[in-house]
């Protein structure tokens, strides 16, 4: 295939994981890695690289929507940021170390966790129960619950949060997502966080999460420009396109098909990974 | 220790987390759509000056050291490599949430958070190691 062609259609495959990522609420990294090493035969490193900086493009691209809602609590993604960033160090560093076949096999089990988690019906938990831990560190606010009407939140088990927080961080160096769905797992049911806020504090966070193993992937040379350009612009035109698609469309329905995919892709990974094709 | 009172309404001119947040989205939106500009430059250029096979991504080798450094890359983007300015884009989309850790700082500075303006700066402090001095 000539280059010129292998990009076109990069790009066209990366407009739809992004629309993907978007509509399914999963993220365009969880999407495009699956597509690069299964589809397009890319070594996995190569594929990780070039989602990490998708992931980037998306988190920033989004936050301006996001912020004009008044879900997102800065003081909760900044606090829980100290644990991420950290956890990606350590993944990234894991990434450089760990043979290609295992990391396969964890992104599949991690692309089965986030088909479950999109589809689960999820319990609004959250309560104004003063913790001593959250209220010393602020982890509170209000979240809008209609005009004028505004709902008061105080976090709970913060150590439990920040814990699985560090985890997703870990997830996120070792795989070049964004491991929203563990964010969201470790705000909504941990801390028992407003599921909107979750979700939109989630988003904010991504970014600074994944630019801790930017670095780290750079100097590594995971990530390869000629392939990073149809992926990172495919990638955040089809996530930009799927957010204005979102607010019309049928969500439950999309999630439940895209689930489906998403579960097929995640076994597919772990059969390559296990019979050392990737 | 606070009490479990909402905080007051943010007062317009006055430094508030809404008024950080919006700032803080302008600026992501602008980095992005900076980064993707340059980023769809040296795309075209490569389009437009690559005509053998498609490369192999099969096998892993990493990337040259042109195309990891800073020097080599601000050389390449002087020399109008089309892979150098695709990585120019590529940086400025990584500064972007470095940057909003930075004004986070500012605002919880001006705020007088004097807790989350360092929460703040040990964030960054993790970046700029993970970006410059981590092996």
């Amino acid at each position: 295939m000539d280059a010129s062609w292998f990009s076109l259609i990069l790009l066209a495959t990366s407009v739809l994981a992004g629309l993907l990522g978007a509509l399914s609420g999963l993220g365009g990294g969880v999407v495009i890695v699956p597509v690069l090493t299964v589809i397009f035969r890319v070594d996995i490193h190569y594929a990780i690289g070039a989602s990490l900086v998708s992931v980037i493009a998306t988190s920033s691209g989004a936050a301006a929507a996001y912020v004009r809602e008044g879900f997102s609590n800065i003081r909760v993604g900044m606090f829980l940021e100290i644990a991420t960033t950290l956890g990606a160090l350590l993944g990234a560093w894991l990434t450089t170390r760990v043979p290609s076949h295992a990391i396969g096999v964890v992104f599949g089990v991690v692309l089965l966790y986030s088909a479950y988690a999109s589809v689960k019906k999820h319990e609004e938990t959250h309560t104004q129960k003063p913790d001593a831990l959250a209220l010393r560190l602020k982890l509170r606010g209000s979240f809008p619950t209609g005009p004028g009407a505004h709902e008061d939140y105080v976090a709970q088990r913060v150590p439990a949060g920040f814990s699985l927080m560090a985890l997703a961080g870990t997830l996120s160096g070792l795989l070049g997502i964004g491991s929203g769905a563990v964010k969201v797992i470790a705000m909504d049911q941990a801390m028992r966080l407003p599921f909107k806020v979750s979700t939109t504090t989630s988003n904010f966070m991504i970014g600074v999460t994944a630019a801790a193993s930017a670095g780290i992937y750079l100097r590594s040379g995971y990530i390869a420009p000629a392939l990073v350009f149809p992926v990172m612009l495919g990638v955040l035109l089809g996530s930009l396109i799927g957010s204005r698609v979102l607010v019309r469309a049928r969500v439950r329905t999309l999630r439940l098909v895209f689930a489906l995919v998403i579960v097929a892709l995640g076994v597919e990974m772990i059969v390559n990974s296990i019979r050392g094709w990737l | 220790m606070s009490s479990l009172t909402t905080p007051p309404a943010p007062q317009p001119g006055a430094w508030s987390d809404q008024r950080i947040e919006n700032w803080v989205g302008v600026m992501l939106r602008t980095g992005v759509m900076l980064a993707a500009g340059i980023v769809l430059i040296g795309g075209i250029l490569y389009l437009v000056h690559s005509h053998g096979p498609r490369p192999d991504y099969t096998h892993f080798r990493g990337e040259p050291a042109a195309l990891i450094h800073l020097g080599g890359i601000a050389h390449g983007v002087a020399a109008l490599n089309p892979e150098s300015i695709i990585m120019l884009g590529l940086l400025v989309l990584i500064a972007t949430p470095v940057a909003r850790v930075v004004m986070c700082i500012v605002g919880f500075f001006f705020e007088r958070d004097r807790l989350y303006a360092v929460v703040s700066g040990v964030v960054l402090a993790i970046l700029l190691y993970s970006l410059f001095l981590h092996r």
